[in-house]
Parts: C-alpha cells; sequence; structure tokens
C-alpha cells in the first residue's frame, strides 16, 4: 500500500498517454517472444517459398537412371523416385500449399464467420433456416460434388478453392454462431442496441470483433486441414496437375515409401510440420493479444 | 463440475458399449493361424463382389471361386493346361464342332446331391438369360445359339447346343471352331455347374440378390466350402469331405484376406498374419530381394500395359505420329527406373511365350525413327502439333509413368501433352464413349491362348475403343479360326501382330509381371502366366 | 424445451428430403454408372441390367419410386432385435447394393455402423481424455513452457496426417515391437492402434479450442470476482470457468462425431477396418447410387440429430441462452 502512495504523485506528473486498442494489441504481441519467432519462421517460408524456385534448380527435370536418392552435395535434401530433386520440388509445393491454404481459409473465413455471426444475431427463424441450410450443405455428399465439379469446369486451382471453401466455411459457420450466441446476450450488446445502433454495426464492429479469439484458433486449425483435403483433391485429380506438386502430395508419396527412402517423408513434413507449428503459436499470440479483457499491461 | 462434455461422452459411450458388446462374430482369430490344421491365409486385394460364378469377373472373386468351384475341365498347377476336372475325359467331332464329355462316377455337391450333367445345362441356361444380365456370358458364345438366346433373339433353350445325354454325359456343340475352348473352360468359371436346385430354394433364378452365396447356404462342387463370409474382413473356407478328389487336397482350410492397401498388405505379412499376399509395393521390391529373396515372387503375368489412341482425333488419325509416339518411348529406361517391377518392355502388342507364341513383329527404329516419321507427317521438332491430352485413372504407378513418358516425348520429339488424371469410373466412360485422345489401358488375358490378344483390335469390338478399323485384320483374324493346325494359326497371328506394330492403334508399352510375397512355407505354389493357383494342390509346411 | 425440441424435430424432415433429393438427382449427372466396367457390356446386357434396376424409366419416376421405398410402412419394432433389418421392422427399403448384388443397403449399414461406432467412441475418448486436460492446462499455464509443451503435443495430431501417423505407429508398435496386429479388427487389441490414430488428430483440435475458450472465459469479470473471494484455482477453472470455456469444444464435437463416419476413410483403409467411412467414399466412386442414398442419409440423420444436442447442451452450458 505505501509503495503505490510513494508512486502516486510521480504518476500525476506526466498525463497517460491514451492508446489506441490496436497498437496495445501490437505491442502485446511484438512482446510474445514465441508468436514472434512464428512469424519470423512464416516469414522466411513465405519468402522461401515465394523467391526460392527463381533460384532453385527445376522441379520437374527427371532423372531416371538416378532415382531416389538420399541428401548430397548435387541435391540437398535428395530426389523422388523419378530423379526429381525434392527441394525443389517442396519450394514449388510450398508455393501451392500456402496458396491454397491461405485463400481457402480466408474464403471459409469470410463465408463462415459473416454467416454464422448474422444467423446468430438474427434469432428465431431465420437463424433456424440459415442453420439447416448449413446442415443440408454438410450431409450433401463431397466425393460426388468434387466429380461434378471436375466434369462439368475442367480443372484448375480455382476449382480447388471453390470446393475447400465450400466445405471448410460450414464449420466456421456454426462454431462462429455458437459462440455468437453468448456474446449476443451480453451487456454491451444490449447497450449498443439501446443506443440505437443498426444491425450490420452491430454484428461487424461489435459481435465479431469479440468472437475474434476463437475464430483465430480455429482458422489455425483449418489451414492444415485444407492443405491435406488439398492433397486428397489432388489425388482425385482435381487441383495441381502433374508434374506440379503440394506438400500434401509430397507427404502422401513419402509416407508410402517411408522405410525406403525416409528424406522424401521427413523433410516435406518437417516443412509443414514447421509451418503449421509457428502458425499456431503465431495465431496464440494474437490472440492473446487481440484479448479486449486482457489487462492493459 | 465440468459437465458440458458429459453428454456427448456418455452418447457415444452408450452407443460404442451397446455396438462394441452386441458382436459376436470375427472376433475370435487372432494373428496365429492354426498349428495342427493347415490353414492358409492370403492376401485377395478387394472385397469380393460376389460369389456367383455366373455373374463376377475379377481377380479376387476368381480366387474364391475357384477353392469353391470346379467345371468340366481343371486347370495344372505348373502351366495350367487342361486337366481332367469333373469330366474324367472328353471326345472332339472330326470337325472340331462337338465336344462330348463324360462326368465322373460318384460326383457329389457339398450337401450331398449328385452332379449330374443337367447341372450343367440348367446352370447355362440361368446364365445365359437375357434378364439375368450376366457380364460374362459371352464366354459361352461359341456355342451355338448361344449368342441369340443372350440376346434375346432366341426364346427357346432347347435350340442352344448344350445337351445333357445321360446323366454323366454333356454334350457342346460349337457354332465355329474354337481352337482355344479347354483353355477357357480350364480358366474360367462361367463353364462351372452350379446347384440350381438349391439357388431356387432362395428365389427365382434369373435374379443376382437372392443371398445363395451366403455362408451357410452356398453349396459347392470344389475342393473347398464357404464357412464364413465377414464382410471387409475375410472369407474362410474349409475343407469339402464331399469332392471327390479330396483324399489329395492338403489344405484344411483358407482364410482370403481383403486388403486393398499394398502398403498394410505387406506389414501384414510381416507380422505373420498373411501367408501370401496379392501384390507388394513397388518401392519393396528391391528391399526384399535384398534381404528376404526367398519370400519375394516376381513372376511375368498375361497382360500388356499400351496407351490407347482414339485414331479419329487428330493429330493421331495420322498413323506416322502414332508411330513417332510409339517409338519415342523408352521402355527400357521405363521399366527398369519407374515401373520396377521386373517388367519387360513390349515392342509388340502380343505376349511373348503365350502358349508358345511369340511375336515376331516389333517397333524398330528407335527415336531417329520416330523424329523422321513426325517431321514427315508435318511437324518436325514437334512445331506445330494440336495438344494431345492423355486421360489415366487415379494411381500412382500410372501418375509416373504418364510423367515419365511426358518427359521423354518433350525431351525426344519436342512434344508437349498433356496430363488428365480422372477418377476410375470417369475415366473408363471416356475410353466407353471415347471422348479421349490418348487413354493409358490394359489387358490382361482371360485364358491362356495368343487369341486373347488379338481379338481385341476387330472392327467394333466393345473393347476396341480406339474405332480402329482394319478389313484386312478382321479377316485374318477370323480365317485364324479355321487353322487346321496350332502352327497354321499361330503364323496368321504372327500376320496380325505384324499390322498392328505397323498402324499403331495402340502403344504398348509393357508386358506385365506379378509380383507378391509368398512365405517359404507355402508349397505346391508354381508361377503360372494368368497368377492362378489351383488351390486344391497348394500346401502348406508347418514346421 | 419441448416445444423447441418438437419444433427441430419437424424441420428434420424438409432437411432430409432435400438432402435425399439433391443426393438423388446430384449423383446422376456423374458420368459413368454402376456397370461401367473396364472388359465392356454389350449394348444388350446393359439394357438387361438397366431394365431390371429400372434405370431405365424416367428420372422423376425412378426418384418417386425410391421415396416411396423409404417411407415406413408397417410397424413391427420387434423385428429390430433381430438384426437392425429396417425392412422388416419398419418397411424401410433402402434397395440392394449395385456393387454387392447379394447384399442390401441396410445389411451393409448393419453390419458396418457399429464398427464405425466403436471406433468413433474409442477414438474420441482418447481425444477428450488426452486433449482436455493438455488444453486446459495450456490455458490455465499461459505464456509459460508447459503451455508451450502441451500446445505442442497438441498440434502433432494436426501436423503428422492420419496417413503418416499410422503407418509409422504398425511400424513401431506392431513390426518392430511386436504387441499389436498390422491391421485388421478382430480381436480387442485391434482397437488400440486405429483409436490412437484417430483419435489424435481430435486431441488436437479439443485441446487447442479448449486452451482459447477458456482463455477467453478466464478473462472475463465474474472469474476475477471468484478468485476476489478466495476461491482456489482448482474451484475456479472447474466450476466457474470451464462451463463456458467448453462451449467452442461443444460446438465442435457435435459434427466431429458425425464426422467420425466421413473422415475415418484414411484410418479405414489403412488398418482395413470394416467400417463405413470407407463405404461413403467407395460408393461414390463406384457409381453404386443405393449404397450413397444409404450412407447419405445415414450421415444427415446423425448430423441433424448431433447439431440438436448440440444446440441443447450449448444453453445448458451458457445460463443466458436461451431456446429460441
Amino acid at each position: 500500500m505505501s509503495a503505490q502512495a510513494q508512486s502516486v504523485p510521480q504518476a500525476a506528473e506526466q498525463p497517460e498517454q491514451g492508446r489506441s486498442p490496436w497498437s496495445d494489441a501490437w505491442r502485446r504481441l511484438r512482446r510474445n517472444r514465441l508468436a514472434l519467432f512464428g512469424g519470423i519462421v512464416i516469414a522466411v517460408m513465405l519468402l522461401l517459398c515465394l523467391f526460392g524456385p527463381l533460384f532453385s534448380q527445376s522441379y520437374e527435370d527427371q532423372n531416371l537412371d538416378l532415382g531416389a536418392t538420399p541428401p548430397g552435395a548435387a541435391h540437398w535434401l535428395g530426389t523422388d523416385t523419378l530423379g526429381r530433386d525434392l527441394f525443389a520440388r517442396i519450394l514449388f509445393g510450398g508455393r501451392i500449399s500456402i496458396l491454397v491454404g491461405l485463400v481457402a481459409t480466408l474464403v471459409a473465413l469470410v463465408i463462415g464467420v459473416s454467416y454464422g455471426a448474422i444467423a446468430a444475431f438474427a434469432g428465431g427463424k431465420t437463424d433456424a433456416v440459415m442453420m439447416r441450410i448449413v446442415d443440408i450443405l454438410y450431409a450433401l455428399p463431397f466425393a460426388i460434388f468434387v466429380i461434378l465439379l471436375m466434369v462439368f469446369f475442367g480443372r484448375n486451382i480455382f476449382l480447388l478453392f471453390i470446393a475447400i471453401g465450400a466445405v471448410e466455411w460450414l464449420t466456421m459457420a456454426r462454431i462462429v454462431r455458437g459462440q455468437a450466441l453468448s456474446v449476443k446476450h451480453m451487456e454491451f450488446i444490449e447497450a449498443a442496441r439501446a443506443l440505437g445502433y443498426g444491425r450490420r454495426r452491430i454484428i461487424f464492429r461489435h459481435i465479431i470483433p469479440n468472437l475474434l479469439g476463437p475464430i483465430i484458433v480455429y482458422t489455425t486449425l483449418t489451414i492444415p486441414a485444407v492443405m491435406l483435403l488439398e492433397a486428397f483433391l489432388s489425388f482425385l485429380g482435381l487441383g495441381v496437375q502433374p508434374p506440379m506438386s503440394s506438400w500434401g502430395v509430397l507427404i502422401k508419396n513419402g509416407a508410402d515409401t517411408m522405410e525406403e527412402f525416409w528424406w522424401l517423408l521427413v523433410f516435406p513434413g518437417s516443412a509443414f510440420s514447421l509451418t503449421l507449428f509457428s502458425l499456431n503459436f503465431l495465431g496464440d499470440g494474437l490472440r492473446d493479444a487481440l484479448d479486449v479483457r486482457a489487462a492493459k499491461d | 463440475m465440468p459437465r458440458s462434455w458429459l453428454p456427448t461422452v456418455t452418447l457415444s459411450a452408450v452407443l460404442g458399449f451397446a455396438c462394441g458388446c452386441a458382436r459376436q462374430d470375427g472376433a475370435a482369430s487372432g494373428p496365429a493361424g492354426g498349428r495342427q490344421e493347415k490353414v492358409l491365409r492370403v492376401g485377395n486385394g478387394a472385397e469380393p463382389q460376389d460369389l456367383d460364378p455366373g455373374a463376377v469377373t475379377g481377380v479376387p472373386e476368381l480366387n474364391i471361386l475357384d477353392s469353391l468351384f470346379e467345371g468340366l475341365v481343371a486347370a495344372d498347377p505348373h502351366d495350367l493346361h487342361p486337366i481332367p476336372g469333373l469330366a474324367e475325359s472328353w471326345d472332339v467331332s472330326p470337325d472340331l464342332l462337338v465336344y462330348t464329355f463324360h462326368l465322373r462316377a460318384n460326383l457329389h455337391w457339398s450337401n450331398g446331391d449328385p452332379i449330374t450333367a443337367e447341372d450343367f445345362v440348367e446352370t447355362y441356361k440361368r446364365t445365359l438369360t437375357p434378364i439375368f444380365s450376366s457380364q460374362i456370358s459371352y464366354l459361352l458364345w461359341s456355342v451355338v445359339g448361344a449368342e441369340d438366346y443372350n440376346r434375346g433373339a432366341l426364346s427357346d433353350f432347347s435350340k442352344v447346343g448344350f445337351r445333357a445325354t445321360d446323366d454323366r454325359t454333356l454334350r457342346v456343340t460349337l457354332r465355329r471352331r474354337t481352337p482355344y475352348l479347354l483353355k477357357i473352360l480350364a480358366t474360367d468359371y462361367v463353364w462351372d455347374p452350379l446347384p440350381i436346385r438349391v439357388l431356387a430354394r432362395y428365389g427365382p433364378l434369373d435374379r443376382k440378390d437372392t443371398g445363395w452365396t451366403k455362408a451357410g447356404r452356398l453349396v459347392s462342387s470344389g475342393p473347398f466350402l464357404l464357412k464364413e463370409w465377414a464382410p471387409d474382413q475375410k472369407v474362410v473356407v474349409v475343407r469339402n469331405p464331399l469332392y471327390w478328389d479330396a483324399a489329395h487336397v492338403k489344405l484344411d482350410a483358407i482364410e482370403f484376406y481383403p486388403v486393398v492397401e499394398t502398403a498394410t498388405e505387406e506389414r501384414m505379412f510381416r507380422t505373420g498374419q498373411l501367408d501370401v499376399t496379392q501384390q507388394l509395393p513397388v518401392s519393396k521390391i528391391e528391399v526384399y530381394r535384398q534381404e528376404h529373396p526367398d519370400e519375394l515372387r516376381v513372376d511375368p503375368y498375361l497382360g500388356v500395359y499400351f496407351y490407347r489412341c482414339n485414331v479419329t482425333r487428330p493429330p493421331l488419325n495420322d498413323v506416322r505420329v502414332r508411330r513417332a509416339l510409339a517409338l519415342a518411348i523408352d521402355r527400357e529406361k521405363l521399366v527398369q527406373d519407374v515401373v520396377k517391377g521386373g517388367e519387360e518392355p513390349a515392342y509388340a502388342v502380343s505376349y511373348p511365350n503365350d502358349a508358345g507364341y511369340t511375336p515376331a513383329a516389333r517397333l524398330s527404329g528407335g527415336v531417329a525413327e520416330a523424329q523422321r516419321l513426325l517431321a514427315e507427317a508435318g511437324y518436325p521438332g514437334g512445331k506445330g502439333l494440336p495438344t494431345i491430352e492423355l486421360h489415366y485413372n487415379t494411381f500412382k504407378e500410372h501418375q509416373d509413368i504418364a510423367e515419365a513418358i511426358q518427359a521423354m516425348w518433350l525431351k525426344n520429339l519436342g512434344v508437349r501433352i498433356t496430363l488428365r488424371n480422372e477418377d476410375w469410373k470417369v475415366y473408363l466412360d471416356s475410353q466407353h464413349t471415347h471422348n479421349y485422345q490418348l487413354s493409358r489401358s490394359g489387358w490382361i488375358a482371360d485364358y491362356l491362348d495368343p487369341h486373347v490378344f488379338l481379338e481385341i483390335w476387330e472392327t467394333g469390338n466393345g473393347n476396341n475403343d480406339t474405332l480402329w478399323s482394319n478389313p484386312e485384320y478382321d479377316r485374318l483374324l477370323h480365317s485364324a479360326l479355321d487353322a487346321d493346325t496350332e502352327e497354321g494359326r499361330y503364323a496368321i497371328y504372327q500376320k496380325l501382330d505384324a499390322i498392328l506394330v505397323q498402324e499403331c492403334p495402340v502403344l504398348p508399352v509393357y508386358y506385365y509381371t506379378s509380383f507378391y510375397l509368398k512365405s517359404p512355407r507355402v508349397r505346391g505354389w508354381w508361377p503360372t502366366l494368368l497368377n492362378i493357383h489351383p488351390w486344391k494342390f497348394v500346401d502348406l509346411d508347418n514346421n | 424445451m419441448l416445444r423447441f425440441l418438437g419444433y427441430r424435430l419437424l424441420q428434420a424432415f424438409p432437411v432430409m428430403l432435400i438432402i435425399i433429393t439433391g443426393t438423388f438427382f446430384m449423383q446422376r449427372y456423374v458420368p459413368g454408372g454402376p456397370f461401367t466396367a473396364e472388359k465392356a457390356v454389350t449394348p444388350e446386357v446393359l439394357r438387361n441390367l438397366n431394365a431390371y434396376y429400372h434405370l431405365d424409366d424416367p428420372l422423376w419416376k425412378q426418384y418417386r419410386d425410391y421415396l416411396w421405398d423409404l417411407c415406413p410402412k408397417a410397424f413391427h419394432p420387434e423385428a429390430l432385435a433381430r438384426g437392425l433389418d429396417l425392412k422388416q421392422a419398419f418397411g424401410i427399403d433402402f434397395r440392394p447394393s449395385f456393387k454387392y448384388p447379394n447384399r442390401t443397403v441396410n445389411e451393409i449399414i448393419a453390419d458396418k455402423l457399429p464398427v464405425s461406432l466403436e471406433l468413433g467412441f474409442y477414438s474420441l475418448l482418447f481425444a477428450l481424455v488426452v486433449g482436455l486436460p493438455l488444453g486446459v492446462l495450456a490455458a490455465v499455464r499461459r505464456n509459460t513452457w508447459i503451455d508451450y509443451l502441451c500446445s505442442s503435443v497438441a498440434m502433432t495430431g494436426i501436423c503428422v496426417p492420419t496417413f503418416v501417423l499410422g503407418p509409422l505407429l504398425v511400424l513401431l508398435f506392431a513390426i518392430h515391437i511386436g504387441w499389436f496386429n498390422a491391421s485388421g479388427w478382430y480381436a480387442p487389441i485391434d482397437r488400440v492402434l486405429p483409436s490412437l490414430t484417430l483419435g489424435s488428430v481430435y486431441a488436437a483440435y479439443i485441446a487447442r479450442l479448449a486452451r482459447g475458450g477458456l482463455l477467453e472465459v478466464l478473462s472475463q469479470d465474474f472469474i476475477r470476482t471468484a478468485r476476489a473471494k478466495g476461491a482456489s484455482e482448482a474451484r475456479v477453472i472447474f466450476r466457474h470457468a470451464l462451463r463456458g470455456g467448453l462451449l467452442p469444444v461443444v460446438s465442435f464435437l457435435g459434427p466431429a462425431i458425425a464426422g467420425i463416419l466421413t473422415g475415418s476413410f484414411v484410418i479405414e483403409t489403412i488398418f482395413q477396418i470394416p467400417g463405413l467411412g470407407r463405404e461413403f467414399v467407395n460408393s461414390a466412386f463406384n457409381r453404386d447410387y443405393t449404397l450413397v442414398l444409404g450412407t447419405v442419409i445415414l450421415y444427415a440423420a446423425m448430423i441433424v440429430g448431433m447439431n440438436l444436442v448440440v444446440d441443447v447442451v450449448q444453453v445448458w452450458l451458457n445460463p443466458k441462452l436461451k431456446f429460441e
């Protein structure tokens, strides 16, 4: 008690600087070392995958005489069964995986969050109809949907995003709705309503920001799911066409030969895991930083 | 008190336990097979669609049917040549059109009923009944009237060339000479008799869904009978004491495991859950060759891997383009470095050493000739060639081969093709509706005779799908059946192969092999071109 | 609450109808049919097959006939005791499968559903037993090495895909150490490796969602109040925080339980488990129209049911919510 009493007069001499919640968040994030580390790793990964392919070997040049060889001087991470350089394939594959991961998740995020928040806020019949539509889309067979897409629209990477986004937004919507329902009944929302704020304003400026925590967590869980779903779809023929590849496909091929050619699994798997771990720590850091109820210090 | 998760857990617990406790079947057998008993455990590749010999065609089904049913003629375990089965002898008329089979005395179904020649006739009637819509009835069409009856053009079955002249004699009249008829009988189950009286108990004869093939209902004529069929888990057959040759059957039981994933099958073999596998992951062949060569089997298999051309679509309508593409594939490198299953490169369509026939025709000239042909066709260095799309069904090996060939054509000819990975049924549909340019394909023989690879390319044959038509080829093909000697017939086949190599409606790539694992304890197992190992001769060394 | 339940059950009918209709028509537009095979079928045989299965009837007629077969027409519930035969019990006929003509869709589902449920039960049990404590610990000891450790362990469930983890576990525990079989679902011990593999994914989700949800709740005012009142940490967590903190886990678990059926395809293939997960995917690839519809109907029923359960539980957890 006495320590506080002594410090008060000093504090009174300097007027306290007001800070916006965003700069607060940024400050908190910067102090979270693990999150920073995660962010740096992801940035490095992004740079490598974006620019690395310009300097690396070809990802599609086959060397059938060579076959699968372990890491060595000529090929830093080894070669695959057709003699192609694994490092180059991981870089090129990373482009695809990260692109799909980010874009498809973004699509799922935007649609899912809006949908879930609107449904929760609207309540009553609108909510019921919206959620029943989610149920219906959930139950329709995905494999058939994918084959139909391939047949009617040919095959290109944008269809991949559509297929993946079409599936992932559903779970996101449901989780967001669940969370939004609890937020909806909080006092500050009632206050906002009493103040006469319009529905759109309440949803997008008051409810959704309070959902950021679970949304961020679920997003960091969705990205790996999306990457693996992409591997499954590429395996079916929708998505990356050979000789291009992606991390998911590289890992799947590596898993088939994990005893004979361990490097085909270990290196793509490590790139994948490292990226996801970093994403997770970054996500946790973001979540903590954006937590509106955390103490100001 | 964290009660939030309680309802979900309770719900799953109740459901799970209720169902877990309710399951009585299939939980008993563990990894170790019989100790005194000779129980052979076989990896079978897929769940059998059905066990009705008149309706199924797949390899997993045929493996099981081989243990349950026997026909007029059986197959020798060393080279599958026809040996007496249910028929102890047969006579052939001088014009080679009438076969008279003499059944053994005292033949019985596994339920005690006698097997008579009339059973055969009733069986064929059922298989050829149009509404039954058997997908393999065509194997009976060499018999007089069979095709007409099957197509619904003939309604009186007595006009079809099957006659039971008495209980132990079956007379078959052919509509044209079929020199390889006995070979078909030896390895195809559509000619096997069925216990028609038993079938009739479970429903109308012309329906496929009567459930007569379930364990406890199925009655068999072969060395084993069906004891248990746990879908997607295993099919168990045990010794049939009423089989005519039961005294010489060595195994007590066979368990067929429908393992789909080849990697899983290999692991099961390693833990001793399986004695024989159906396949083997290609990457493991070298490993086993080094470390356990006595368990590895790599045998020639009567099938050809080729790329089908739709000869009506440019640029593949130009025979020079097709030949160029065929010549520019480095097959040696492909089988050595990509396919790696001990396959032989294929420079002709027919299979070498198939019942004594080896094609002399050969794609020759190599890359130089290929480049010359392509230039002559108007696309020197591959310039100006319209894009070609290659279809293949979803499978890693097909993708690897396609990618390798894609690279070879780019390097050797400057031709860039696009690859199209299709779901199995879509891929088949594309082929059958001729909606493709180039399609990966293969053909596995039904019986051991060179005719099987050559008859497909006849004009209008349902399996042609290339829309290639050559009247000279058709004429020669028909004349082959009229040849008086096998040499004469084979000489005609040589001409047919020469035409195929010249015109390249398909680009042959390699000849199949079957590679799998077999425990050294398994005896009575010899490599055969159709990878059929008649179960009555197989033995298991339990020491 | 009864009114809410009744209302929701009433909603289930149009939902199921739309799903059935959508699936029925969707699958007919995909190339290839149940009889498309490598060795071409002659036109006559194809015609006969189509006649036999009434595939040559106009599509609306086939749809109408199928719906009629699905309608309950009888009431003999005692037949259920004899083996889940819906046709005997209620007159609901899912018809024979196309790929396995001697088995009806009803039989196939009755055989395989218990297996998938069992797999699901053990997997979720493992996921909850491992995931919940990891998530709670991570939240409670936020930003310490315990948090990092727990989060990392949980993350392995996501970073190591099931088609990698499964074979790895088999290689280690079945082949090298020899405790288990390589595959199969015969002995009780065969349940262990598949459940571990499938459960690891759910454990990761549950741990992460629990951590996030718990952190949200722990920073709220009523937690501060409880602490100020002198409640022990354990009491604060278990009595006050967990209830709200587990909300995202519950929202996830509902569809996840139903999703075990569709999500276990990889596990069932690797471990050769006779479950329904494989049929979901394979029936589409085989163009087995009746089996596709059967599995979709089952899945839809579970989704609708599970969502209802989740919504009820959510209201229970959060006293501020009401049944709407």
